[in-house]
């Protein structure tokens, strides 16, 4: 089973990243971007087949190790 | 005072904190590898700067699950002072011993410069032979140095006494040119509850030395292993 790892910051905290983003995008004449926030995607391969256990190991996974919940969210995609 | 250095793949300021340690303490630390499950007996644990399997994924956030962080967390909470500087602070605040978290400087840029620190708190084993108010200068290099803490974590660390060192210029007040990385608060270096567990940017053992071109960090150490020895 294939799985996406959407990690993003949390609102409220500050993200000089997306800010640089954001002001280039302006320097290369795309108007009209309002916010720029920037965050990650990890693509897993499992070997569970089954849904359920495979969102509840992708969670653990998730606040273990691939997002720090002090300032990230995170968010579970099944893709197959 | 006896002491252990923890040592992970990309650590790099390790001896130097033996150094600083050593010339303190007049004993040799032990160093100790990020695989093993032991440490030895000891009255400070401490976890050097560098960058800890390449920071990725986040600085820190590797090696705060290396084998050895489960005997360090154990310790940690029995009590035994536990000191992170640098990297070493980015593994602690990973690792939930120490509240907030260490993001990109907000300049995107790598910061490598004397910054001026006040200590906010000369109540604890770490300061307690600073001054409340007193300033030392001390390198910092980092790239991810900008501590963060949501605003009721901040005002629990207000509240507490958890705020350990900030960023301050010459007449000893925080501004944004004195703040090197956008750290909320000008917040330096934080406590844990108990203020067993210290975590730092800069890096104090870095000005120990004359050849450092200054030894305003060996105040730090020599309070430490006064309160511990």
């Amino acid at each position: 089973m294939k799985a996406k790892v959407h990690v993003t910051l949390k609102p409220g905290v500050l993200d000089p990243q997306g800010k640089a983003i954001h002001h280039a995008l302006g320097a290369l004449g795309f108007a009209g971007v309002e916010a720029v926030r920037q965050g990650k995607v990890i693509e897993l391969e499992l070997a569970e087949t089954d849904r359920a256990r495979a969102e509840a190991a992708l969670d653990e996974m998730c606040r273990k190790l691939l997002a720090n919940t002090v300032i990230e969210n995170y968010a579970i995609e099944l893709t197959d | 005072m006896r002491s252990a250095v923890i040592v992970f793949p990309g650590s790099n300021r390790e001896m130097d904190m033996v150094a600083a340690l050593e010339q303190a303490s007049g004993r040799k630390p032990a160093l100790v590898w990020h695989k093993d499950s032991e440490l030895p007996e000891v009255d400070l644990i401490v976890l050097p700067g560098g960058f800890s399997h390449g920071d990725y994924l986040r600085a820190g956030a590797m090696a705060a699950n290396s084998p050895v962080m489960n005997e360090v967390r154990r310790r940690a909470e029995k009590g035994v002072p536990v000191l992170g500087v640098c990297n070493g602070f980015q593994i602690l605040t990973e690792a939930r011993l120490l509240p907030g978290a260490l993001m990109r400087n907000a300049s995107l840029r790598f910061v490598c410069r004397n910054v001026t620190l006040r200590v906010e708190n000369a109540q604890t084993l770490f300061t307690g032979a600073l001054e409340a108010g007193q300033r030392m200068t001390v390198p910092c290099a980092h790239m991810d140095g900008n501590y963060f803490a949501d605003d009721d974590t901040l005002k629990r660390l207000e509240d507490t006494g958890g705020v350990a060192f900030r960023y301050v210029d010459a007449a000893g007040e925080t501004t944004d040119e004195a703040n090197p990385n956008g750290s909320r608060d000008s917040i330096a270096g934080v406590f844990n509850e108990t203020k067993t567990v210290l975590g730092l940017m800069p890096h104090p053992e870095d000005a120990v030395d004359p050849l450092h071109g200054g030894t305003e960090g060996r105040a730090l150490f020599a309070g430490i292993v006064k309160a511990l020895s």
